[in-house]
């Protein structure tokens, strides 16, 4: 046998560990309460949608509440990444004023700084200013969205904009454009390849986010749905298993359908474009 | 934060002509690109004073202090470096979550980039259904990360989980992996390394990059396909892996959400699973101590810049940069 055919043999192997959690997660979420018990196989023998029907019911609050709440969070901060970061990446990018290096330097900083250093002076901060547990409680997670706190994105769009012709900046000035012209109509229209990874990756990652939704959230009704989730782990009964893993499964769709609609972008954009340089 | 409200230019002081004209000349747009870098850097300002430096301070001084969350600001005592005393001296939580953390990073770190790399070298050919693969292997980084994925996980590792179903296949019979001190650790690492497409796909970047004449040139002075990849892949790749190691260490002494899930937010079983920012989170949100929490986060700072710094230290002696060379 060809070495092209055990190389594509030792990938399949690897690919059936790989993808087997992901199906068992499938199979056993349309298994019936008596099958997850003794039917050990991949696949159910009978389909039954039994499952999510009881988790959607399960707590006194219903599963579309809290998938109405993360969709609610994960929209609004893709909105507050893709305006806020674009708006300094321009300026670090394309703009000379007093002590943008320090700044820059300062921005790189705080990529590398871990969120769970801030949570708690944060939380102590939101908490004086009546944000955690207040009207909306959603505010002590999404204001530092909409003031680009994600280094990550500033980053990214700054290395995309540097590849953009400074031609075309220069082309306007000579028009008399002022900076916020040439941000609007040549910056913003030709950074929408940025603009669309970094809508992306703040959806999904806000979608599985955990720690600060768990931290900032408190009443039930506020829940997003991984806070939620964990829920189903106080009732660690063999009942709660079955309804678990389905609401656990319709949690992941949205992702899911991310990745099949934009998989090369996801596969190729943002996990390369760090070494790019 | 002043300067972004200052009023619009002004001509620039000393200058020849002035007057309403020399606004739009050539002399203004240097101060207007100014005043305009400071316009499109403010929300940015904000967000580093009010949700980052003033929080860093803030949890700098609350932790020298009894801060406990419950009582009045009026309330918090200084007390000076008990809270770091306790840490070092009295609090073995701490000592046990450092010793759970640093082994989960010292195992899962090496053995995911290791899968990463094997299986980006088996997909560095070009046949058919590549990309397929590639995706597929990705997908559990997406999402690896969620709650969802983890209750899966921890399931799949229960006493009837699909993985000793596995064993009993084969005749093994099995623990209850995530219920054992001994075990529950090992699953969470088993977990981090099946997420190894992340790096995987930066790993398959830096390969398109090595030049094929290096392995023509190895192979005609006889070098066979292991001495290739110690002669030539390894030390091409070393910018690649120095740059997954550095990711994937401070990611990996980051891990919460499994950890959590696993242990239901305690650390358990015995305590096996109590990673340093679950411990924070047990420390500052269950117990209230939130003086405490934020000492403990600030060694956690101070261990994660180390790290850094060690890791940047030592690649001096192994990463080989091809074209800092040639210049």
């Amino acid at each position: 046998m060809s070495r092209r055919f055990w190389r594509v043999v030792v990938l399949v192997l690897i690919l059936a560990v790989v993808l087997y959690p992901l199906l068992w997660m499938l199979g056993t979420s349309f298994k019936s309460r008596e099958e997850i018990a003794t039917n050990i196989g991949l696949w159910p023998e009978v389909f039954t949608p039994a499952n999510f029907r009881e988790g959607w019911q399960n707590f006194d609050v219903s599963f579309g509440r809290f998938f109405a709440n993360s969709a609610m969070v994960a929209l609004l901060t893709v909105v507050g990444n893709a305006i806020s970061c674009l708006l300094a990446a321009y300026a670090f990018a394309r703009l000379r004023f007093r002590l943008r290096k320090v700044w820059f330097a300062v921005m790189i900083g705080t990529l590398l700084l871990p969120g769970h250093v801030l949570i708690i002076p944060q939380y102590v901060l939101f908490k004086q200013l009546g944000w955690v547990g207040g009207d909306w409680p959603y505010l002590p997670l999404l204001v530092p969205q909409f003031l680009a706190t994600e280094a990550f994105f500033v980053f990214l769009m700054v290395q995309f904009m540097r590849g953009i012709p400074y031609e075309l900046d220069e082309a306007a000035k000579i028009d008399g454009a002022s900076p916020y012209t040439v941000f609007a109509h040549v910056i913003v229209p030709l950074s929408r390849p940025a603009l669309v990874t970094t809508a992306i990756f703040s959806f999904i990652w806000t979608w599985n986010d955990f720690f600060r939704q768990l931290v900032f959230l408190s009443d039930l009704q506020d829940y997003t749905v991984p806070v939620a989730l964990t829920l189903f782990i106080d009732s660690t009964s063999e009942s709660a298993v079955g309804p678990m893993f389905a609401m656990s499964l319709l949690s992941l769709v949205p992702v899911f359908l991310f990745f099949v609609a934009f998989q090369r972008l996801l596969v190729e954009g943002i996990n390369t474009s760090g070494i790019k340089g | 934060m002043a300067i972004s409200t200052a009023p619009p230019a002004a001509p620039p002081a000393g200058s020849a002509s002035p007057g309403p004209a020399s606004r739009r000349g050539r002399g203004g747009p240097r101060r207007r690109e100014n005043i305009a870098g400071y316009v499109f850097l403010s929300p940015w300002l904000l967000g580093l004073m009010g949700i980052t430096a003033v929080p860093m301070l803030l949890s700098l001084y609350l932790s020298f202090t009894n801060y406990d969350a419950l009582s009045d600001f009026s309330a918090v005592e200084w007390i000076g470096l008990d809270n770091y005393r306790e840490m070092f001296t009295a609090d073995a939580s701490f000592w046990h979550a450092v010793r759970v953390t640093v082994t989960f990073a010292l195992v899962a770190v090496p053995l995911k980039l290791a899968a990463a790399l094997g299986v980006a070298l088996l997909l560095n050919r070009a046949f058919r259904g590549v990309g397929l693969f590639r995706g597929l292997f990705y997908l559990p980084s997406l999402l690896g990360g969620s709650v969802a994925l983890a209750i899966v996980w921890v399931n799949m590792f229960n006493r009837d989980g699909a993985f000793n179903s596995l064993l009993g296949l084969f005749g093994i019979e099995g623990a209850p992996w995530v219920n054992d001190p001994r075990f529950a650790l090992e699953t969470l690492m088993a977990l981090a390394i099946w997420q190894f497409g992340a790096p995987m796909v930066i790993f398959l970047a830096g390969l398109k990059q090595i030049p094929v004449e290096l392995y023509e040139a190895a192979s005609v002075d006889g070098a066979g396909p292991w001495r290739q990849f110690r002669a030539v892949t390894l030390p091409m790749l070393s910018p690649v892996i120095f740059f997954n190691l550095v990711l994937e260490t401070i990611n990996g002494f980051q891990g919460f959400t499994s950890a959590f899930v696993l242990s239901n937010g305690t650390g358990g079983p015995v305590d096996s699973t109590l990673m340093y920012t679950l411990n924070l989170y047990i420390k500052g949100f269950t117990e209230l101590r939130m003086g405490y929490a934020s000492a403990l986060a600030w060694v956690f700072l101070v261990a994660i810049a180390l790290i850094t710094v060690v890791l940047f230290s030592t690649g001096r002696f192994w990463v080989h940069y091809a074209d800092g060379e040639d210049r």
